[in-house]
């Protein structure tokens, strides 16, 4: 209960300037702290959150995973972040980002890089690029949905002699795009 | 509480509105195991897949490589804003011009394949000519339709399932959202909704279900 503090709970700058202790080494900025974080609602600290009553119209991006729980019309991008569609969310946009969950209603095509899952309150009307796709029971889909596997990617070659390298480079492939054409709506 | 709804068949048993969480009845399919034949090659086609949302479906049909398109057409033709006022006074009526104005938008000939299901049998009787006029439009030549149809001995209140697809030969039924059946066709009328098809086989399966396979 009355446990003595340790070297590494010290607070990391105080007030008063003290006398340096050189058994101790400085603390580097990255070393972890022994402090317990309450466990908290993540929307609140690691996703962006838009609530139920904001509407957007215009280009929505970020670099950091969103909860969207509001009303959109234009565009979202994402790409290398997390996008969750809250029950109450209105989407009317071309969606780009990592993870897309939807619980609402999208009208716009779905760019998961990752994954597309579509819970059972979702309604959705556009079509689905992802490599992998969830759909729960009960959701609404209209669309197309095109499943695209990421390519190995090609060994890189480590520095080597001139002659060398340009031959491997004679005989490397590059991989091919998945060049599906979709079938335009009309 | 909730153990002993499970094990008594309580409410937790149920199957929703929606047929959420309704338990998966297995059937082999003869029809389906010859529509998976005729779409095994090339990889790349386009399957059009007009029953309920499944990914069992979608999983499938992507797993051999083709590009999956899912278009519910009987929730699109019940919806509210179809209903108009019917030619005598109280009655109502599907807006058929509207219902293609908005659902079943492809260009023509765009897919390889359809599954049809047992969709005509539910469809509001104005729509079942333009539904599969318009499914006709949208097939490529000697494109694949798969379709079932109730046999008379169905009655009026059976069931609406979704359909889930197994494997090459296997289906799952699940019973869905409640829709009523509207009618029975006979092989003669099958033959005639879909007289511009060149090619049409009949298959007999299990519970009341006669299974088609089309080929435009």
């Amino acid at each position: 209960m009355w446990k003595s503090r340790r070297e590494d709970e010290k607070p990391l700058a105080t007030s008063t300037p003290q006398p340096p202790a050189p058994a101790v080494p400085a603390p580097s900025a990255y070393q972890p702290r022994n402090v317990e974080i309450p466990k908290v609602d993540n929307h609140r600290t690691d996703v962006a959150n838009i609530g139920k009553s904001v509407i957007i119209k215009g280009e929505l991006s970020g670099s950091e995973d969103l909860f969207l729980d509001g009303e959109v019309e234009g565009n979202i991008d994402l790409r290398n972040f997390n996008l969750v569609i809250g029950p109450n969310g209105r989407v009317r946009a071309n969606v780009d980002a990592k993870e897309v969950v939807i619980h609402g209603k999208v009208d716009g095509n779905i760019t998961g890089i990752d994954k597309v899952e579509l819970k059972k309150s979702s309604v959705l009307n556009g079509d689905i690029i992802t490599q992998r796709i969830v759909i729960e029971d009960g959701a609404f889909f209209k669309g197309s949905i095109d499943i695209r596997k990421t390519e190995p990617k090609p060994k890189v070659e480590v520095a080597r002699p001139v002659a060398q390298a340009t031959a491997a480079t004679s005989t490397f492939n590059a991989p091919v795009a998945s060049t599906s054409p979709s079938v335009e709506k009309k | 509480m909730g153990f002993f709804r499970n094990i008594f068949g309580g409410s937790a048993q149920q199957p929703s509105a929606l047929g959420e969480g309704a338990p998966r009845i297995p059937r082999r399919s003869t029809g389906f195991n010859q529509f998976t034949r005729a779409i095994l090659r090339p990889d790349g086609q386009r399957i059009l897949d007009l029953g309920s949302t499944s990914s069992s479906n979608i999983n499938f049909i992507t797993g051999l490589g083709h590009r999956a398109y899912n278009e519910d057409v009987l929730m699109a033709a019940n919806a509210s804003r179809l209903v108009i006022p019917g030619p005598e006074e109280g009655t109502t009526t599907v807006d058929v011009d509207r219902f293609l104005a908005e659902d079943l938008q492809y260009d023509p000939e765009s897919f390889d394949a359809v599954l049809l299901w047992d969709v005509c049998d539910y469809l509001p009787e104005p729509l079942v000519k333009p539904v599969v006029e318009r499914i006709y439009q949208i097939t490529k030549p000697h494109g694949a339709l798969l379709a079932f149809f109730h046999t008379k001995d169905a009655g009026a209140e059976a069931p609406f399932y979704r359909f889930h697809i197994k494997a090459e030969d296997t289906l799952e039924l699940q019973q869905g959202p409640h829709f009523q059946l509207q009618r029975v066709f006979q092989n003669r009328h099958v033959e005639n909704l879909f007289h511009d098809f060149t090619s049409i086989k009949f298959f007999l399966g299990k519970e009341s279900i006669r299974e088609v396979l089309l080929v435009r």
